[in-house]
């Protein structure tokens, strides 16, 4: 299929301070998104977050209440679906049951007006890209899940949209399928060039498949970034706990310091241990540690701080262990297999420690 | 769409073939008693009364009058089944897009008709359509006509009364049908490219043509057997074979004449279910789509 790098700029997204009221309720309170040409972009969120009420809203499904959606620096905020030129892959297989899959694939030919030659050609290409060639005459429902969801890509990819919106297209899969898909998917979208909006929120969905992942929680974008700076620096407290597991341990800033800044937090029933500011922090505020189970080490021993082992979980790759420090905190704790880290027994008492930059600090409201 | 279940099934538990012929058995008495044996009467009258005899089908299919009566017969039901279809999609394309009260209202305005005598109904319609009639009041009013309209006793009258009559039975399996599109079908179909009215030719309707064939085979039978609505809107140039079976039983007792053209409705219902039997899924009237 050919690269879309004719108008580089063309299936670019911009959507400016977008607000969708339902009632009384912001699904969407304004959010503002630059999605560029041939980027894979992730809206991840629980549900009621608004990543869906956005994907509708550049599909056409919805109109905001206020701002603007641009297409390739064009407002089209306001023109009905069948008019914007976008490629959508549905949650369900959406396959036209009384159509085979060949005819699937050619409806949006059709609507185009292609001659009928030249639609069964292109709809057999597309068939080949998703590699399911020999069933075109068959019906949908002969399909089976994963292959149904391939042919519904192919009906979205034939006529070569700039842009390519999935609506959690891998759900309805199990889950050995879903991860095969997620490659393919992944691969298509380098190969085609198309500038693909992917909802979900399956966050280890998102960390694969994207090139940018915006996190959103009721209505808002918390934040937008590389799967890995959402996961290494997350910048606010809902990011820290959606993306990957977190143990939050709630402290007191021993000094003042600026987002990014290291800093000295007084722990609930402990001592003071290192942390990098998640954002700006007063002295004697009050903090909440993020620290994530993999990155907490037990210490042979020194400086620390000190808990229990109250259950180890084994489960082959890895070990958990399930942790209580003083003031009653209980923290999880990942050893990963073979990486000759010291373990520990479930009534033992060990030396806990982390590396500043392993620990974030994100003030709490007062 | 699921898979209908092969055997009679009720809270998941099949009956065995003596249980389900138990069940069956008192409306299946009643079926044999008050209609098979009294229609095989008619036709065995109609055929060896008092000689074996083809006479009485051939009189009605020779006699202009009669075969008269039974084309009208014919044009009034498809016209019928036409206004009804007309009348009802719309109607069940709401419905099957509404939930709550809005459904319970429309629901209830389709099965109103239902739960009303037929009689009823049809003299509403004659109040409405009369001579000094409130069409005719509102239409004076208007400045529209001069001196009133001639609306009852004409063919328009009876097609849209029994049309009216019949409505249900023509909204309910295409509701059925159309519930059964999931909403990401149209919207489907949108982002593909296609406009609202590609939408519904390409996807809709094909989808729901089960429901519209279902319900214009309903309607059509139904308004072929017609009695009440026409005998009453209708004048004698509007009498249909129903009508006209019951003059030759009531005035003429002509048994075996009517017997002959029962025979001929019957023959030609059994031919049109025979063609369209797929079609005819009594699964859509009770919402199992």
């Amino acid at each position: 299929m050919r690269k879309l790098d004719a108008d580089r700029s063309a299936g670019s997204i911009a959507i400016e301070g977008l607000i969708k009221r339902f009632g009384m309720v912001h699904a969407v309170d304004g959010v503002s998104l630059d999605i560029r040409a041939g980027e894979f972009l992730a809206l991840l969120g629980p549900s009621g977050s608004g990543k869906t009420t956005i994907l509708m809203s550049i599909a056409g499904f919805e109109y905001p209440d206020e701002g603007r959606i641009l297409l390739g620096g064009e407002d089209i905020t306001w023109l009905p679906p069948n008019r914007r030129n976008l490629g959508m892959v549905f949650q369900r297989y959406t396959l036209f049951p009384h159509m085979s899959v060949l005819e699937n694939i050619a409806f949006p030919l059709k609507m185009r007006g292609v001659g009928r030659a030249e639609r069964e050609e292109r709809a057999r290409a597309a068939l080949r890209t998703v590699r399911l060639d020999q069933m075109g005459e068959r019906s949908p429902a002969q399909l089976s899940g994963g292959q149904q969801q391939r042919v519904a890509i192919a009906r979205a990819i034939v006529y070569r949209p700039r842009v390519l919106l999935m609506d959690e297209p891998l759900s309805a899969l199990d889950k050995n399928l879903r991860e095969e898909m997620q490659i393919e998917i992944k691969h298509l979208q380098r190969e085609i060039g198309v500038t693909v909006v992917f909802v979900t929120h399956d966050q280890t969905e998102a960390l694969t498949m994207a090139d940018r992942v915006a996190v959103l929680d009721h209505g808002r974008l918390q934040q937008l970034g590389a799967p890995r700076d959402l996961y290494e620096a997350p910048q606010t407290e809902f990011v820290a706990g959606f993306i990957g597991e977190t143990n939050f341990w709630p402290g007191i800033a021993a000094s003042a310091a600026g987002a990014g800044e290291a800093v000295g937090v007084r722990l609930e029933g402990g001592g003071v241990m290192p942390a990098v500011a998640a954002s700006q922090l007063a002295e004697g505020g009050r903090v909440r540690l993020a620290l994530r189970p993999e990155r907490l080490r037990i210490l042979p021993e020194g400086e620390g701080v000190p808990a229990r082992v109250t259950e180890a979980i084994y489960a082959g790759n890895a070990t958990t262990l399930m942790l209580e420090a003083a003031g009653g905190q209980v923290l999880r704790l990942r050893i990963p297999a073979g990486a000759g880290l010291p373990e520990a027994s479930a009534g033992e008492t060990v030396t806990l420690g982390w590396q500043a930059a392993d620990a974030r600090a994100f003030a709490v409201a007062p | 769409m699921s898979r209908r279940p092969s055997r009679f099934l009720l809270g998941g538990r099949r009956f065995s073939p003596a249980a389900s012929l138990a069940l069956a058995a008192p409306f299946l008495l009643l079926l044999l008693v008050v209609f098979i044996l009294p229609l095989a009467t008619l036709l065995h009258e109609s055929l060896f009364v008092p000689a074996p005899t083809l006479d009485n089908y051939a009189h009605a299919l020779e006699e202009p009058v009669y075969l008269r009566v039974m084309l009208r017969t014919l044009r009034i039901a498809f016209l019928v089944t036409l206004l009804a279809l007309v009348l009802a999609w719309p109607l069940a394309w709401v419905m099957s897009r509404s939930r709550g009260i809005g459904l319970a209202l429309l629901g209830a305005a389709v099965l109103l008709p239902l739960w009303t005598s037929v009689l009823v109904r049809t003299y509403a319609w004659m109040v409405l359509l009369q001579r000094n009639g409130v069409v005719n009041q509102i239409l004076a009013r208007l400045g529209m006509v001069d001196q009133p309209v001639r609306l009852l006793y004409t063919e328009g009258a009876v097609v849209l009364a029994m049309a009216h009559v019949l409505l249900p039975f023509m909204v309910l399996p295409i509701y059925s049908a159309l519930k059964g599109i999931p909403e990401d079908y149209p919207r489907a179909a949108q982002m593909l490219g296609a406009s609202p009215w590609a939408t519904f030719r390409e996807v809709i309707w094909p989808l729901c043509l089960p429901g519209v064939t279902s319900g214009c085979l309903m309607v059509f039978l139904l308004a072929l057997g017609f009695f009440v609505t026409p005998a009453l809107i209708g004048g004698p140039q509007q009498m249909m074979i129903a009508t006209l079976v019951s003059q030759q039983v009531r005035e003429l007792l002509n048994w075996p004449f009517a017997g002959a053209l029962v025979g001929i409705l019957l023959a030609f219902v059994l031919v049109l279910v025979l063609l369209f039997r797929r079609a005819v899924r009594l699964d859509r009237f009770v919402g199992q789509a």
